[in-house]
């Protein structure tokens, strides 16, 4: 089974995060790029499928040069190869294009699976794997809290609003992850070590096969009229319990009509 | 003016609150015309969207064993259909998803997340409070009808009597739409309380919770309330809580009226969750702790004196 895995750097889950002013896009400078806390979930999927049925993992990432930080983490953490979709064209690029991008460049390469985690941090639209799975004309089986292959047919419990459902198709597939599925593995000082002479496919725009006008900011379907900070929040009161707390708390809320 | 679509959320056979403030957003856009997938649209149902604005619901009776494609194929046939001005849909993941869909199915733009949608001249600006509500946003969508996804509890639902027509809307789902299929559905047990996204009222608990048989008092305050109950990443990475139940950047996003953290440190995980909450509350020990800077109302205590000592005097206020 050949699985790619699409992963995604983002500031670090922690940090602030801020618009720039310039171009309204995401200010990736300013702090510490990380992979995406749910792309180790879909890492660690990919790499329990293959170590059960065979195969092979490849990571795949659209970023900046410094998210070559990313496919490293997950080749450490196990994958066998990466692809790095990077070009200074495909800055600001929406959802729309970076599924055409990734989509591109999935296609024709032998995949069964394709795996995601479920949403990025940063942007938080968890679109891109519907959207691949359209463009790709592949079974879309997405939150999934558990996943099965048995021969050519993968099985997903996908998270509902009132519990899960089992969804089953045939491969290939796409498939996104939620947090509970797993439990992600932290790379070995071995795995680390490996990682430095696993292959790494850079690709540029033009490489990938999709048409320079058709990303980046300029070509984005949808954009940022303007942005502010929110006005910061008028100070509360903040008392201290002195046996009474719940009692003064009980007549806030009545005082705002809660109770 | 023109059509605005409105997709339906129809949970257990009922239409989700999020459907009513769609439609009362729509109505700044222009006609609402609401989208129904699948069954079950009797006439009390026409009769309660004709009561929120909706002119006409169209009606896609599409199986549902296949989850979130046949969606995008109703609404890119109900789009043929009515050429609308917009398209809202609720920012469920099945929402989003569909939506996702059907932006690449008409080749327009998309939005998610929205908390507001206002008419400016010839475009529609959406307003999206981004970075865990740091941040507000005002987007449009540049190439196509814009889809716009709207977050839960973002403009209470207002009445508008209109005549509400149904009628047939013929889907020929893709050859994609249909590889998936459901074999099976569990539902997880609800406890009777209010979904998450959609209550009035969010009451959550975190690490100072120190335990699952901890969340009890969690849940005594939250029932006395008719609140749902929430969780911080910390209670629900510890097994405290179930993980749909968490509130924040790698979880849910609520949007209450009122929103009260006990327990709960506020580290921008969680309060990305939680931020824009028209009222918070906190209950915590350490007066350092940097969800006091969020509160309307902040209790510096023990969450075992102060929340049981609240649910008593609610309890009592009630009777």
């Amino acid at each position: 089974m050949k699985i790619a895995v699409c992963v995604k750097q983002v500031p670090d889950t922690w940090a602030e995060k801020r618009l720039l002013p310039e171009d309204a896009t995401l200010d990736r400078e300013s702090a510490d790029g990380v992979m995406n806390e749910l792309d180790e979930y879909a890492v660690e999927e990919a790499l329990k499928l293959v170590e059960a049925a065979g195969g092979e993992v490849v990571v795949v990432t659209m970023g900046p040069e410094r998210a070559a930080e990313t496919v490293r983490k997950a080749l450490s953490m196990g994958a066998d190869s990466g692809i790095h979709i990077v070009d200074p064209g495909l800055h600001g690029s929406d959802a729309i294009a970076t599924s055409a991008v990734l989509a591109q460049a999935l296609e024709g390469r032998g995949f069964d699976l394709v795996v995601f985690g479920s949403e990025s941090t940063d942007a938080r639209m968890s679109v891109v794997p519907a959207m691949v799975a359209e463009r790709l004309g592949w079974a879309q089986l997405t939150f999934a809290q558990r996943v099965a292959v048995d021969g050519g047919e993968i099985t997903i419990d996908r998270v509902t609003e009132t519990g899960f459902a089992t969804v089953t198709a045939a491969l290939p597939a796409v498939v996104s992850v939620v947090e509970k599925i797993n439990e992600p593995r932290y790379p070995s000082f071995k795995g680390i070590m490996a990682a430095k002479k696993k292959p790494v496919e850079s690709l540029s725009i033009a490489e990938v096969g999709v048409d320079p006008a058709s990303v980046g900011a300029a070509a984005a379907w949808s954009a940022v009229a303007d942005f502010a900070a929110r006005p910061p929040k008028a100070a509360g009161v903040v008392v201290t319990d002195e046996g009474d707390g719940g009692v003064r708390l009980a007549t806030f809320l009545s005082e705002q009509k809660f109770i | 003016m023109g059509d605005v679509l409105v997709l339906v959320d129809v949970v257990d056979g009922s239409i989700r609150k999020s459907t009513l403030e769609l439609l009362t957003l729509a109505r700044r856009l222009g006609t609402p015309v609401a989208v129904w997938v699948g069954g079950g649209c009797d006439d009390s149902a026409v009769a309660t969207l004709g009561e929120h604005g909706a002119s006409a619901v169209l009606v896609a009776d599409v199986s549902a064993d296949h989850p979130v494609a046949p969606v995008a194929d109703a609404l890119a046939a109900a789009v043929a259909a009515t050429s609308p001005v917009a398209v809202l849909v609720p920012s469920t993941a099945d929402g989003k998803e569909a939506a996702a869909r059907l932006a690449l199915k008409i080749g327009a733009g998309i939005i998610t997340d929205a908390v507001d949608v206002a008419a400016d001249g010839d475009r529609i600006v959406a307003t999206q409070s981004v970075f865990g509500g740091s941040t507000v946003v005002h987007s449009t969508v540049t190439h196509g009808i814009p889809v716009i996804t709207v977050r839960g509890n973002s403009i209470a639902p207002e009445a508008a009597t209109t005549a509400c027509e149904r009628r047939d809307l013929p889907v020929t789902l893709a050859p994609s739409s249909t590889l998936a299929r459901v074999t099976g559905r569990t539902v997880a047990a609800k406890g009777g309380r209010p979904e998450l996204t959609e209550a009035a009222i969010v009451v959550s608990g975190g690490r100072g919770v120190g335990s699952a048989d901890g969340f009890a008092v969690i849940e005594a305050l939250a029932d006395s309330l008719g609140a749902a109950v929430g969780a911080s990443r910390a209670a629900t990475d510890a097994g405290w809580y179930p993980h749909q139940y968490q509130v924040g950047q790698t979880g849910k996003t609520v949007s209450p009226q009122l929103y009260i953290a006990n327990g709960i440190s506020g580290a921008i995980q969680h309060r990305a969750g939680m931020q824009t909450s028209k009222t918070i509350v906190v209950v915590n020990k350490d007066p350092e702790a940097p969800i006091f800077e969020l509160a309307d109302y902040g209790v510096v205590g023990d969450l075992f004196t102060v929340v049981p000592q609240l649910t008593d005097v609610i309890a009592k206020k009630a009777d």
